[in-house]
């Protein structure tokens, strides 16, 4: 679980994350949303633990980043996994070194342990004759997929997808949102997921936090996002013709 | 200025931050490697083939000029040795590896930084200076080899541009090689190369590292790497040589 407590941060003198309140809970996919320049990119950093917040607390189970010794951080780090926007695969490395870099580089286990913990989220992910191919080689999906494999290969505690499905087909980004989802609900974990997608947050969506102008102005599931009169919502969600068309068949609102 | 005083600044907190949290030995020891293969295997050839005919053509050219009788042949092969061990080895070398040394080096870490690779280390709690950067400081002990080489070909590019052209007698490019020799020009050579080496493997490291955009700032990051390398090399080449043979 982690615990996000009137979280504050500026750059230069703009404020970016305006105290912000919420909890993200084990075994859920959380989603933060919003337009671009809401803060959500500086909230998934914060939390990551890349920006200093300027005031409030993030409790990972208890134990507040901010507070921590370097080795108790170093190990927090271990316990996170994290799918980046356009994957962030190692190019000098094949799809098997990728995804056990991390347990190359956190723990002692020899090359054979490794080999099978590899092959086993490998399968997991369902990455089909993939293992000796370079990045370039493999298509956006599959490179999801290996980044999802790299980002669990170390049994995290904390899982953070920045645009998981940016720049895939709709039907790729549906597996992608269902297997962090399947994943997520597995092995407890807790996901937070950065997203403007709004087929991952009707699909997937279990706790949304709506971001505006830095604020935590709605929060919610994928249910209550259907029915809520929230106007900053409403606007955000159903942006387009076609789905204020599916809100009018489901709830008779316009 | 002010902005040029800021990035050496940066420039000496990055040396410091190379050596901090260091990454697991097992899997340094193999970038080592890597590195060595990429940047100093990888660079013989070029260097190989400039050196050859460099020396060949700074022969040819002594010769050209000493057209005087009173002038002894083996001259030419005193100038040839001179030319290449104190400034063409050592210095020019070193600058056209600042092209083929540093544009690498800096292009690959700012596609790193753009596709968010440096990140995902970041995020892993990695030092990204160390794993990048040591490997490339470690793999430029071994440049000094690469400078050994070019001192070789070019005296040998001379040798035999010199003999078979018809300049001079080999023996004579023999004892002008021999003439007057001063080893500690020698270690005056390597002090400057092991200096270049280490600009050669920091400054380019330091423009990909903290490049900020898309691809077309790599290709102006790789740019200004190859302007500032040349430029520090020139003025520690300067700086050295005042110190060491004035």
């Amino acid at each position: 679980m982690i615990e996000v407590k009137d979280l504050k941060k500026s750059f230069d003198d703009k404020e970016v994350l305006k105290g912000i309140t919420t909890t993200y809970e084990a075994g859920k996919t959380n989603l933060i949303i919003g337009q671009s320049g809401s803060g959500k990119t500086v909230m998934l950093k914060t939390l990551l633990g890349v920006h200093i917040p300027d005031s409030g607390q993030i409790l990972f189970d208890g134990r507040d980043f901010a507070t921590l010794d370097p080795n108790e951080k170093r190990t927090l780090r271990t316990e996170m996994g994290m799918v980046f926007q356009g994957s962030a695969l190692f190019d000098s490395m094949n799809v098997e070194e990728n995804i056990g870099f991390p347990l190359k580089m956190f723990t002692k286990k020899s090359n054979a342990e490794i080999r099978d913990r590899v092959q086993e989220v490998i399968d997991r992910v369902k990455l089909i004759d993939a293992n000796k191919k370079m990045p370039s080689e493999i298509s956006g999906g599959m490179q999801k997929r290996v980044a999802i494999a790299r980002a669990i290969v170390n049994n995290p505690k904390y899982l953070f997808c920045d645009e998981p499905n940016s720049g895939l087909d709709p039907k790729t980004s549906i597996v992608i949102d269902e297997l962090i989802q399947e994943i997520t609900h597995e092995y407890n974990i807790t996901t937070v997921i950065n997203t403007h997608d709004m087929n991952s947050v009707l699909q997937i969506g279990e706790h949304i936090c709506f971001l505006k102008d830095g604020k935590l102005v709605w929060e919610g599931n994928s249910e209550e996002i259907m029915k809520t009169d929230n106007e900053d919502i409403v606007d955000f969600v159903y942006s387009s013709e076609l789905l204020k068309e599916i809100r009018r068949f489901h709830t008779g609102k316009k | 200025m002010i902005k040029m005083l800021a990035n050496i600044g940066k420039y000496f907190i990055m040396l410091g931050e190379i050596f901090r949290r260091p990454t697991k030995w097992r899997i340094m020891r193999n970038l080592i490697f890597k590195e060595i293969d990429e940047l100093i295997i990888g660079s013989l050839g070029i260097v190989a083939f400039l050196s050859f005919f460099i020396g060949a053509v700074v022969t040819i050219q002594t010769a050209l000029n000493l057209n005087n009788p009173i002038i002894p042949k083996y001259l030419i092969g005193f100038t040839a040795r001179q030319s290449i061990i104190l400034e063409f080895s050592p210095t020019f070398v070193s600058i056209i590896m600042a092209g083929r040394m540093g544009s690498y080096i800096t292009s690959s870490i700012g596609t790193m930084r753009v596709t968010e690779q440096i990140d995902a280390l970041e995020v892993m709690g990695i030092n990204p200076l160390n794993y990048l950067v040591f490997p490339k400081l470690i793999a430029s002990i071994t440049y000094p080899f690469v400078i050994a080489l070019s001192m070789f070909i070019g005296i040998f590019g001379g040798y035999i541009a010199g003999s078979l052209g018809g300049y001079l007698a080999a023996e004579e490019f023999v004892k002008g090689l021999q003439d007057d020799f001063i080893p500690f020009h020698i270690v005056y050579a390597f002090i400057k190369t092991a200096v270049f080496g280490f600009i050669l493997a920091t400054v380019p490291s330091f423009y990909g590292y903290y490049m900020e955009g898309g691809a077309l700032e790599v290709g102006k990051a790789s740019t200004k790497s190859f302007v500032w390398t040349s430029i520090a090399i020139i003025i520690c080449n300067y700086i050295l040589t005042q110190m060491l043979l004035a």
